[in-house]
């Protein structure tokens, strides 16, 4: 190399930033605490479906590829490199040399292998391995050399690397001490050393964990972690405010700005998050609604129509504090790769709502909406009780409505009666809900998109689509599902976006922000949208000072 | 004694006044949303300032006494006459009667009732307006509330029924209807006014249980229940002491309701 050369490289990268030059030293040490909003179920790596389990597999558990919470891009883990082939059918990994499980032994092929067949074993019921049983036929994992693996899919799987980020690498004797979880060896950068039930976990650092950072200290800094067992989001802010506990993910606008008044450095707003707030009218044909409402909900103009009526401004700015920004479509910007940036905001205006509807056959009769039948504009929403927010919506959006003569009758149900209704009886007109987009990729929402599809909001588990935009939904989605090349499957999946938004099955309104509270005393924390927002990069989170306040 | 009661009865009075009033003392409206005002301090337009969503709270406070102060009674009237006939029947006329209503009785005083109202509440039909939801609302109260009368009434009756009086009725060829209509229930009159004052109260408490849940008077409607849930963040209501109006309100309520109940109907 010459010297010019030489130069460059230390310029691009080998020799240190100044601005990493400022940054103040990580210290190891300490024990960082926060809360679980649940008990877990169990501690079987391969079985894990709810928060509580997630939040501890992000904690302990190893994977082969994760997906960077920040750029979203994916990044090699347990894996050092992989290669997806023969159409999205195939995906080899090469595995990380030298790594091993908390208890000091190495990680070999087989256990690898244990795990991604017992993921994708049928019998086993794995929540992380139903996303891989897409098409018809046996899913093969295989070993074809001695640091390699392979598993091959019966059809072709677009985006298949992703499913990886919630498979837990663990082996045969791990998950037999699962019951046991103190002394279950693990991969991730915490080990489980205590569990008292309905109270708390206590991690300590995994001695062997095969992370290193840039100086070759070995990660992660902190010593310990403390999760508490604690339901009530409110006391969780108090401890919060109290110094009990350093991390709070998903807070409400109301508990955020009580956090910004009396420690602004705490409150950390990550912006739009993959949260979405929406309302959809009931759509099934067997539904025990009236006929001429089910005309209504049916009409693309009557659903515009409401779409355009209801202020999205409005709703963040006052129910969501501003912590919330009028939604665009149904896939929040918070999603870099997919959100369709075409689309926009739809526009707030009650009389061109107005003109819409009379052009559709209705007629405003002194204050009251009448359709050409004569039947006052009525209908009720309904939505879970409990849920202030939703509930502040509600009462909003009955009031946008009834500036063009519509009558909003709101209806708060207990959670089981709410999802009885829109799963089984369909007894119900239209419904204000919370979405959650977990994945980002397209075929994360297969299960909602599909008409065939049991989440399908407004009319689940077609036969057949019943509507001929609901048919091109259905050919998009399947198509992007096996497409291998990003730019295709992200025209497909645009082309689905707008379809939504034209016909507004869903009203989706507003996108909230991704809210946390970050104790003063911590470096290296970066909130991000995705799940776990501010612990993602827990190994290189520390204490400033090198202990917890 | 007697002049605390009128004073409650007096506190009592100018409550329901102002409720009827509310139109006129509050003009703004209750649903009416002032969306450039939100969460706004108590001014010469909006003397409780305004709840999140710009809404008058002086109005919503006002029409809020309006549902609780009549519905409560109406419930209450309900769960006595209820409670009067089950428990009166079972006491005057024992034997197997009693022993069935009071197993009823029992029954129904076991069940936890806020969850028997959230499944009766759940399968009722979503279409209803917010006045008429907030009536069934308190019809489920009514309806559900009267084990609690029964009990003390059966046993006013089964004491009653061994008095001198009625024995000497009885003795004297005395029907029983008459006995019932004649000896019984002017005895047992007072215990049910009593029960009927006391019930008012435990009504208005069980609303505001259910709002406080989300689970009583429907959007935009306000009710003593929905207005308190506005509590629940104590930070904002210590920085806004004006939101404690609906608590020091209520608590005011059921003083003065306890207080008009004459306590001698207790000392028998």
């Amino acid at each position: 190399m010459n010297t010019r050369w030489a130069v460059c490289a230390l310029a691009l990268g080998l020799a240190p930033s100044p601005h990493a030059a400022r940054l103040p030293e990580p210290a190891p040490g300490g024990e960082l605490r926060f809360c679980l909003h649940a008990e877990p179920k169990n501690f079987n790596p391969l079985m894990v479906s709810e928060e509580p389990e997630e939040v501890l597999q992000y904690l302990t558990g190893g994977v082969l590829i994760r997906i960077n919470r920040q750029t979203q891009a994916f990044e090699p883990e347990l894996a050092e490199s992989w290669q997806v082939s023969d159409g999205g059918r195939k995906i080899e990994f090469k595995l990380r040399d030298g790594v091993r499980f908390s208890d000091g032994v190495p990680l070999t092929p087989a256990d690898v292998l244990f795990s991604l067949r017992s993921v994708v074993d049928p019998a086993l019921h794995a929540p992380a391995g139903e996303p891989f049983r897409t098409g018809k036929g046996p899913i093969v994992v295989s070993q074809p050399g001695s640091h390699r693996i392979v598993m091959a899919l019966p059809a072709p799987m677009a985006g298949l690397e992703r499913l990886f980020d919630q498979v837990a690498i663990t082996s045969a004797r791990a998950v037999e001490k699962s019951a046991r979880p103190d002394e279950m060896p693990v991969l991730g950068p915490y080990r489980i050393t205590g569990y008292r039930s309905g109270s708390s976990l206590l991690l300590a650092r995994n001695p062997f964990y095969w992370k290193k950072d840039e100086a070759g200290r070995r990660l992660p800094y902190i010593d310990s972690v403390r999760l508490s067992i604690q339901q009530n989001r409110d006391l969780e802010l108090v401890r919060f405010l109290r110094g009990d506990i350093h991390l709070i993910n998903g807070l409400d606008a109301e508990s955020f700005d009580r956090l910004a008044e009396k420690h602004p450095s705490e409150a950390r707003d990550a912006g739009r998050s993959l949260e979405s707030e929406e309302l959809w009218f009931n759509q099934v044909a067997r539904a025990p609604i009236p006929e001429h409402r089910k005309e209504w909900f049916r009409s693309r103009p009557f659903r515009r129509a409401i779409a355009q009526a209801i202020s999205r401004a409005d709703l963040a700015r006052l129910v969501y504090r501003s912590h919330a920004a009028p939604a665009i479509g149904p896939v929040s910007p918070a999603n870099l790769s997919w959100f369709n940036a075409k689309l926009r905001v739809p526009t707030f205006d009650p009389d061109a709502s107005l003109a819409s509807l009379k052009a559709a056959g209705f007629s405003l009769a002194g204050a009251v909406l009448r359709d050409r039948h004569g039947n006052a504009v009525e209908f009720s929403l309904i939505t879970n009780s409990g849920n202030k927010s939703r509930e502040r919506l509600a009462s909003m959006i009955q009031q946008d409505l009834a500036r063009i003569g519509i009558r909003l009758n709101v209806v708060t149900l207990d959670f089981g009666s709410l999802i009885e209704r829109i799963t089984r009886t369909f007894d119900y007109e239209s419904c204000l809900l919370g979405m959650v987009n977990v994945d980002l990729d397209p075929s994360g929402g297969m299960n909602v998109w599909l008409s065939s599809a049991s989440s399908h909001p407004w009319n689940p588990a077609q036969t057949a689509p019943e509507t001929s935009w609901e048919a091109e939904i259905d050919r998009l989605m399947r198509a992007q599902a096996v497409e291998p090349a990003f730019a295709r499957r992200k025209a497909l999946f645009d082309r689905v976006q707008e379809i939504i938004v034209e016909e507004a099955p869903v009203v989706v309104l507003v996108d909230k922000n991704s809210l946390s509270a970050v104790s003063a005393s911590l470096g290296n924390v970066a909130p991000a949208v995705l799940h776990p927002q501010t612990f993602w990069n827990i190994d290189r989170i520390y204490f400033r000072g090198g202990t917890g306040r | 004694m007697i002049s605390l009661r009128r004073t409650a009865m007096g506190l009592l009075a100018a409550m329901y006044l102002s409720a009827l009033l509310a139109g006129w003392l509050a003009p703004a409206g209750y649903a009416r949303q002032f969306r450039d005002s939100p969460a706004a301090k108590p001014s010469a337009f909006f003397w409780l300032g305004t709840d999140e969503l710009g809404r008058d709270s002086f109005a919503r406070l006002l029409h809020g006494s309006r549902v609780s102060l009549s519905l409560a009674p109406a419930a209450a009237a309900l769960a006595t006459v209820i409670g009067a006939a089950a428990g009166i029947t079972a006491g005057y006329w024992g034997g197997w009667i009693d022993t069935c209503l009071a197993r009823v009785m029992d029954l129904f005083l076991s069940v936890p009732w806020l969850f028997l109202l959230l499944s009766v509440r759940a399968v009722l039909p979503l279409n209803v307006r917010p006045l008429q939801s907030v009536g069934i609302t308190f019809l489920l109260l009514g309806l559900l509330g009267w084990a609690g009368p029964a009990r003390v009434l059966r046993s006013a009756a089964r004491e009653i029924g061994g008095e001198d009086f009625m024995r000497q009725a009885r003795a004297r060829g005395c029907g029983r209807l008459r006995l019932l209509t004649h000896h019984l229930l002017p005895n047992v009159a007072p215990v049910l006014a009593a029960q009927f004052w006391m019930s008012i109260p435990i009504f208005i408490l069980s609303e505001a249980n259910l709002g406080f849940l989300g689970l009583g008077v429907a959007e935009p409607l306000p009710s003593w229940g929905n207005l308190l849930a506005g509590l629940q963040n104590v930070d904002a209501v210590l920085s806004c002491p004006w939101r404690l109006a609906p608590l020091a309100l209520l608590l005011l309520v059921m003083a003065c309701f306890h207080l008009i109940v004459p306590m001698e109907d207790f000392s028998k």
